[in-house]
């Protein structure tokens, strides 16, 4: 079976053919960098992404944070009301983690805020 | 007083000072309008930033961060909330903020950094009444990123630019319902990762050759009505469909925000709506330079970067007095490259020339002619409006050119 996708690795944005026998990828086609390869790998068995959005601190201000790594695309929107319910105490610095091991993955901040 | 004064700390602006330090020059003050550096990149919380730049997928804020550390450990000087009201031919900056009362700075050199606006409602002529839940997309990603609002719970976006793709996922995420994203041209302006992870991921409908040509509703938005359009972009009759929604998100283009350089009487290129500028990206007014969304809008920061470092550098040579051979030679193009950064080249040296295209167009090669002679040619599979070209021009090929024309040519299968 032949699969169709856009690459999201970078803004290039590679027009990929992955060629699937028994549920594993076993051919790669259009990348032009290892890591197009690697995204169709995995997007056509176990697809990830990345979360970015906020929480709302103590005192009402608003932080951006980021899981700092993918987690299943099936388990974002879960993670998005895991993270909604996250009330941090300033103050806080990029990279601090608000959250550790949601779905794999650490909540971390991408900004300072005092 | 300073040598360099940059109007504007966004990432065209702090790239800019950087580079202009780092070649010697010590006096430079930024004025920012905003309460933080940054500029726009604090409210673009997705990532997607600085794999060309640093090799990583950053986060808006976090690739402002990089730059606002270097500007604060190299002791470079900036004025946070402050507004420049003008500017002179002659480099004379009135400027005010809350501290200082209204000020004046005459610097030997200035960079003009200012970004862009996005292209407003009323520049799109849509009938219908004039509800509450109308905005641009970067208006509802500000509140939504920054202030912690959510503008709406049922959303159309008209306009398919970057903005408007990752406001839709955006949105999705914080819990409401996208119902289409409307696309006046038979392409999005968007890039291609962006359609696929913003919206594909959630099923949300691209709707191509189609508008927005009522909106409904009296205090607040309560639909709008789509329809298709022909290839002149005119509404098909009969193809109208009614939405219901409590939200129209804009995003149809930004306009670089040049009222301080047209009264400083810089030259404006139709096309770009920036400055005309050379390959130091100085303007027609000697010592004033333009780089980053003000000068041509960028798809990709990472290039504004770039652009910005090429503008402090010149300004820091200018300052310093450093002439080089002067020459004059006009870069033309076809209409099918709509048009190029810089628009003149001045001086003997490698020059890239950065370049958009008018629309889609397949198996084509890039031909840049002096005269009737082909000095190079680049084939490219696709190009598309929504994706910055460029182009480099060695030494060599400047040597004896009078006049560079950009052609976009058909490849023979």
């Amino acid at each position: 079976m032949k699969r169709e996708l856009t690459c999201i690795v970078c803004p290039i944005g590679c027009s990929l053919v992955a060629e699937i026998e028994d549920g594993k990828v076993v051919s790669v086609s259009g990348n032009t960098c290892p890591r197009g390869k690697a995204y169709a790998e995995t997007e056509c068995v176990a697809p990830k992404r990345t979360v970015t959005t906020t929480v709302r601190c103590i005192g009402g201000r608003i932080l951006p944070v980021k899981t700092d790594r993918t987690i299943p695309k099936e388990k974002v929107f879960d993670a998005m009301k895991i993270i909604n319910n996250l009330h941090p105490v300033l103050p806080i610095s990029a990279g601090d983690i608000i959250m550790k091991d949601v779905f794999g993955s650490n909540i971390v901040a991408v900004k300072n805020m005092f | 007083m300073a040598d360099l004064v940059i109007i504007g700390g966004g990432p065209a602006g702090m790239s800019a000072a950087i580079a202009a330090y780092k070649k010697g020059v010590r006096d430079i003050l930024i004025l920012e309008r905003d309460g933080a550096l940054g500029g726009i990149l604090q409210q673009c919380i997705h990532n997607g930033f600085g794999l060309h730049k640093f090799g990583q997928e950053l986060t808006g804020p976090e690739y402002a961060l990089q730059y606002e550390n270097q500007i604060k450990e190299l002791g470079i000087r900036y004025k946070l909330n402050t507004m420049v009201l003008s500017i002179t031919k002659d480099k004379v900056i009135t400027a005010t903020n809350g501290e200082d009362g209204i000020f004046k700075l005459r610097p030997k050199a200035i960079i003009l950094a200012m970004g862009c606006r996005e292209r407003s409602k009323g520049a799109l002529n849509i009938g219908g009444t004039r509800p509450a839940g109308i905005y641009s997309a970067g208006t509802a990603q500000k509140l939504v990123n920054m202030e912690g609002y959510m503008p709406g719970k049922e959303v159309v976006i008209l306009g398919s630019g970057d903005i408007g793709l990752i406001m839709a996922r955006r949105m999705t995420l914080e819990g409401a319902k996208v119902k289409a994203v409307c696309e006046l041209m038979p392409y999005s302006g968007g890039l291609a990762r962006n359609i696929e992870q913003c919206l594909c991921d959630f099923d949300i409908p691209l709707k191509l050759s189609h508008t927005v040509v009522e909106i409904h509703g009296k205090e607040r938005v309560s639909g709008v009505t789509i329809a298709k359009v022909d290839e002149n972009k005119k509404p098909i009759i009969g193809t109208e469909e009614y939405i219901a929604c409590d939200t129209l998100l804009l995003s149809v283009g930004l306009i670089p925000e040049n009222e301080l350089s047209i009264g400083a009487s810089v030259s404006i290129d139709k096309i770009t709506g920036g400055a005309a500028v050379d390959q130091d990206r100085q303007t027609d007014c000697a010592g004033i330079f333009a780089c980053g969304n003000v000068l041509h809008v960028h798809d990709l920061v990472d290039f504004v970067s770039d652009e910005a470092e090429i503008a402090g550098q010149s300004a820091a040579d200018y300052i310093s007095g450093i002439k080089e051979e002067n020459i004059h030679i006009n870069v033309e193009t076809d209409g099918k490259i709509r048009y190029t950064v810089p628009q003149k080249i001045t001086k003997k040296k490698d020059v890239t020339v950065y370049f958009r295209v008018a629309d889609v167009y397949r198996n084509v090669k890039i031909c840049v002619y002096d005269g009737d002679t082909l000095l190079l040619a680049k084939k490219k599979v696709k190009v598309a409006p929504g994706e910055m070209e460029s182009i480099k021009l060695s030494e060599d090929m400047l040597a004896n050119c009078r006049k560079l024309q950009f052609k976009l040519e058909e490849v023979n299968a």
